[in-house]
């Protein structure tokens, strides 16, 4: 059966899920979560970790059976036609799996050969990614001796080896110092440009915010919100949020006191936000009230906001 | 990023209905892979398994033999010692060889080196990686059964032209013990488990009328013998090493090919179930 997009219809979503839901016994990992994916769309899934994101991306792969619900790519349901439908993803999961046993230029070249690509077509191909990753002079060194965020570019352009239509990332860079995370968004975003389908797992909210047209807040397998970035954050939270710390101590207490600023106020361990348009205005009203914080940091809204509107947890625990 | 016809190569080949989900029908690209990965392995490991049943040989064929005398071949006709022995090493060594190729190299890659999670996120499915894995097994196999009949040939061991069909006979063995022995591995977690393997196999080849005929035990021992696989291996190929040829052998070879096929299946279905959850 020839996909639906090679025999000239080109589907309207690329990713078609509705009602999936994933048990493991009496766990729900994901539960009853509906979502299309258009072409070219930048789409996120943000989430603390054991939300059900990976699991998600698991079955849009093919590598793990649904217990209900249907999802399709490309028109394929992806338990019946793994083998067909993985041929036009790109896949970087979670934990690296390079082939350590072959050398950098080699890990290209032999998973392309698992997709059937022919040398011809690999060898330039392969320096092509080479060069994508910043990878040329590690051309010949071993897997081991690469550094983490060297090993995560080269996962990532091991994904790109036969030009996939959908390239699944989960926690694309968790792990990696900030310089590293950065050059791997700036290729991400060429990705992107260049009009690859992203699909994105995250539970850094600047790095949804960064590559992410459209996402979803995931939590205990469900669905919270959907949206993009900046819709998120205006329907669920105000344009600005006034950080005040006041000692661990005192948080709780002076909750209280601050009654009344801002639209909402939310506790936290460590700080209190209050949630207002005018953050400047809102740290007037508390000064008028006399109290004193230890800091304070007027900031915009950001989808750890939501989230913990949404939830109310943060994500990252 | 230059698009110079990938798609055309990325459409599957013909592959039956029902195995879509689970074979792409390019088990090359494991097979070219591995062969790849050869070049970083141990040489010296890989050359022990050659020179173990030279070793044998000539401890127990050539210094036990010369205690022993000639002894009744297959074929009732009397033969050396060393040359009785001889075809049950062949077997033992083709055992061997699959066996830690499917079980410790599998368990390895399974677990720590997470290939095989790599592969089936490609176009591959569980039974391209499967037969590979078992091919490259095989090919093992092949060289160590070459180069001990080729030994035996030098020693003049060999009774009759029909023991060079040992050396497929040998990879034949190997097949089976490689399909079973990586099924057997998917369910091993620790290395304490697959501590277990080499239990089962030491006795399998001490007790497979290895080195004296099954007909010094009593009859129920020598049943539960029988229903061993190294046995019938044994017996195929002492069979084959003078041309001794009867109906038994049918039976060595259909007992072959359902641990293959048996295997297979498990195997099989064992990576679906590990990777495809």
């Amino acid at each position: 059966m020839p996909l639906d997009s090679l025999s000239g219809s080109t589907p309207e979503y690329v990713i078609s899920a509705s009602n999936l839901t994933k048990k493991y016994g009496d766990f729900t990992a994901v539960d009853d979560i509906s979502f299309d994916v258009p072409a070219g769309e930048s789409f996120g899934l943000l989430g603390p970790n054991g939300a059900g994101k990976s699991t998600t991306m698991r079955m849009i792969g093919g590598v793990s059976q649904r217990t209900s619900g249907t999802l399709s790519i490309m028109g394929l349901d992806p338990e019946q036609h793994g083998p067909q439908v993985r041929a036009h993803l790109g896949v970087v999961p979670q934990q690296d799996n390079l082939d350590e046993e072959l050398r950098v230029r080699d890990n290209l070249i032999v998973y392309g050969r698992y997709f059937g690509l022919p040398l011809s077509y690999l060898r330039p191909k392969a320096d092509e990614l080479l060069e994508f990753a910043q990878l040329t002079d590690k051309a010949g060194a071993k897997v081991d001796d690469l550094s983490g965020g060297m090993k995560r570019r080269l996962t990532i352009a091991r994904s790109l080896v036969n030009e996939p239509r959908i390239l699944l990332l989960d926690e694309p860079t968790t792990g990696l110092d900030p310089q590293a995370r950065h050059i791997l968004w700036d290729r991400l975003f060429r990705l992107k440009e260049a009009g690859t389908t992203l699909i994105l797992t995250t539970h850094y909210m600047d790095e949804a915010e960064q590559l992410c047209d459209r996402l979803v807040v995931v939590d205990k397998g469900r669905i919270m919100a959907e949206g993009s970035p900046a819709s998120l954050i205006r329907r669920y939270s105000t344009r600005e949020v006034l950080e005040l710390r006041f000692g661990s101590e005192r948080n709780t207490t002076v909750a209280a006191d601050l009654q009344g600023i801002g639209e909402r106020t939310e506790t936290l361990p460590d700080r209190v936000l209050i949630y207002a348009a005018d953050g400047e205005a809102a740290m007037e009203q508390v000064s008028l009230r006399g109290l004193r914080p230890i800091t304070s940091l007027i900031r915009r809204s950001s989808l750890e906001d939501v989230f913990l509107r949404l939830t109310g947890r943060s994500l990252i625990d | 990023m230059s698009s110079t016809g990938v798609q055309q190569h990325l459409e599957l080949k013909n592959v039956p209905q029902g195995l879509a989900s689970l074979y792409s029908g390019n088990v090359r690209a494991v097979i070219g892979r591995g062969l790849l990965a050869t070049r970083s392995s141990n040489w010296l490991v890989m050359m022990s398994g050659f020179f173990e049943p030279v070793l044998y040989l000539l401890s127990m064929g050539v210094g036990l033999g010369a205690l022993v005398g000639s002894v009744p071949g297959p074929d009732g006709q009397p033969i050396s010692y060393a040359a009785f022995i001889a075809p049950a090493l062949l077997a033992t060594s083709a055992m061997n060889g699959a066996v830690y190729d499917s079980t410790w190299n599998v368990f390895f890659k399974m677990n720590f080196a997470k290939l095989y999670q790599g592969m089936l996120y490609t176009s591959l499915g569980p039974l391209d990686v499967a037969l590979g894995e078992i091919f490259l097994a095989l090919l093992r196999g092949l060289m160590y059964a070459t180069g001990f009949t080729a030994v035996l040939g030098i020693m003049g061991l060999l009774g009759s032209p029909s023991a060079l069909l040992m050396v497929p006979a040998s990879v034949f063995i190997a097949f089976g013990f490689a399909s079973f022995g990586m099924g057997i591995t998917s369910f091993m977690k620790t290395f304490q488990q697959m501590d277990w393997i080499n239990f089962v196999m030491l006795p399998m080849f001490l007790f497979s009328a290895t080195f004296y005929p099954l007909t010094v035990y009593p009859e129920p021992i020598q049943w539960f013998i029988q229903a061993m696989p190294l046995w019938h291996g044994v017996e195929l190929l002492r069979e084959l090493s003078v041309g001794a040829y009867s109906p038994a052998m049918l039976g060595h070879i259909a007992y072959y090919v359902v641990m293959i096929v048996l295997g297979l299946v498990l195997t099989t279905t064992r990576l679906r179930k590990l990777f495809l959850r």
